[in-house]
């Protein structure tokens, strides 16, 4: 192992630790790149979940659709997007979920970065 | 003898795709990224290459984290898209050229490239969208591609050095290989963007108009930071520069410039976009 690096503020590094962590969540997003395993997803969140064998944590911040749990609980931004896409949310919407801010607040800070 | 004739890199954020369903050319928000384009595209009709060697991150599509390889490289006769988990429509499938993939994979693996090779392999917005951009007809398909998927995904993400080396070997590849074909490549991702994290949202523009004026004739310059350094620079998913390394390598030393355009934001993301011509 190299030496770790200089945590950056607010950025989760997703490397083996987590990928092992999140391992069950991600697999249930990924699959979600089907249309009936959204349906399944739909139809009964508990059940889905259980069917992957989510941890309790990942259970509740599935059911809470809470950005930063998920990230927390080892998700991944690339197969939490399927996720966050079936609920007909986007980036900016999780953006601002994740920063605390409203989505034309969050909007307009990307909009500032330009000047 | 095959010769690359340049590059374009472009971002490839899928709101963009979104935009292009919705023809939202003339749009505010969107006129001064789409207003980029005629120019690459007018690039593209003069040179008329053959071939696009499509070099992009697969974001969770074919990829899971049970498998993931380091670079792969598509080898198969056409290749297509999917709903991506939000519903996408099917486009058209993209003609592949496998016999140039195999001569790559295997010139990149006798120059100890250790290469995943996919004879089937679905291709996300990473790969459809710069598609667009660049050839928005889609009843056309006027060029083979060989797709390159790099993992950005989990870490730890090949150096940019590395993958400017990559960029380099590809073109020796290319080279190599007897039939008369034009391949441009494409490095497509990028620039700054972070979409996770309380730091969501973070954007560096003045890293972005570095990296596009420096990867022109310096791209070692670039290929000298790390991968956590791009992330704190560039933010978490602003390591796609690494694609656009690839591409550059890709290119050989000598490049002009043709164009290039930059507009924050779009969605999250500093989108940039660069047409460089191999030297004669």
């Amino acid at each position: 192992m190299t030496a770790p690096h200089e945590p950056i503020p607010g950025t989760t590094i997703f490397d083996g630790r987590m990928a092992m962590k999140g391992y069950p969540l991600n697999k249930m997003c990924y699959s979600f790149n089907e249309a009936a395993a959204r349906q399944e997803f739909l139809a009964d969140e508990d059940a889905y979940c259980a069917k992957f064998g989510l941890t309790e944590e990942q259970k509740t911040a599935i059911k809470e659709r809470n950005a930063l749990a998920l990230l927390a609980a080892g998700g991944n931004i690339y197969y939490l997007a399927k996720f966050i896409g079936m609920l007909g949310l986007n980036v900016q919407d999780i953006g601002a979920q994740q920063t605390g801010m409203t989505v034309e607040e969050f909007k307009a800070k990307l909009k500032a970065a330009g000047n | 003898m095959a010769k690359i004739v340049g590059g374009v890199t472009t971002s490839h954020i899928p709101a963009i795709g979104n935009a292009i369903a919705n023809e939202l050319f003339e749009d505010p928000y969107w006129k001064p990224f789409f207003d980029g384009y005629p120019k690459a595209r007018d690039w593209l009709a003069e040179v008329k290459p053959d071939v696009a060697i499509v070099v992009y991150n697969d974001h969770g599509l074919n990829f899971f984290l049970d498998k993931m390889p380091t670079f792969s490289i598509g080898a198969a006769p056409e290749y297509q898209n999917k709903d991506e988990g939000w519903g996408l429509k099917p486009l058209p499938p993209y003609p592949g050229d496998p016999e140039l993939s195999w001569h790559i994979i295997e010139s990149l693996v006798n120059d100890e490239f250790d290469i995943c090779s996919c004879q089937e392999m679905a291709v996300d917005h990473g790969f459809t969208v710069p598609m667009a951009l660049l050839w928005p007809d889609q009843t056309q398909r006027p060029v083979r591609t060989i797709p390159v998927a790099v993992n950005t995904v989990q870490h730890p993400l090949p150096t940019p050095a590395r993958c400017l080396k990559l960029g380099e070997a590809i073109g020796r590849a290319v080279a190599s290989y007897p039939k008369d074909l034009k391949v441009v490549v494409l490095g497509t991702g990028g620039l700054s963007h972070q979409l996770d994290g309380e730091r969501a949202g973070f954007i560096n523009k003045d890293f972005d108009l570095m990296c596009l004026e420096k990867i022109v004739d310096e791209p070692e310059a670039l290929a000298k930071y790390s991968i956590h350094d791009l992330v704190r620079l560039a933010g978490a998913q602003g390591a796609e520069l690494i694609l656009w390394l690839i591409m550059r390598g890709a290119l050989g030393r000598k490049v002009s410039k043709i164009h290039s355009n930059y507009h924050i934001p779009i969605s999250n993301t500093g989108a940039g976009l660069l047409v460089l011509e191999s030297a004669a």
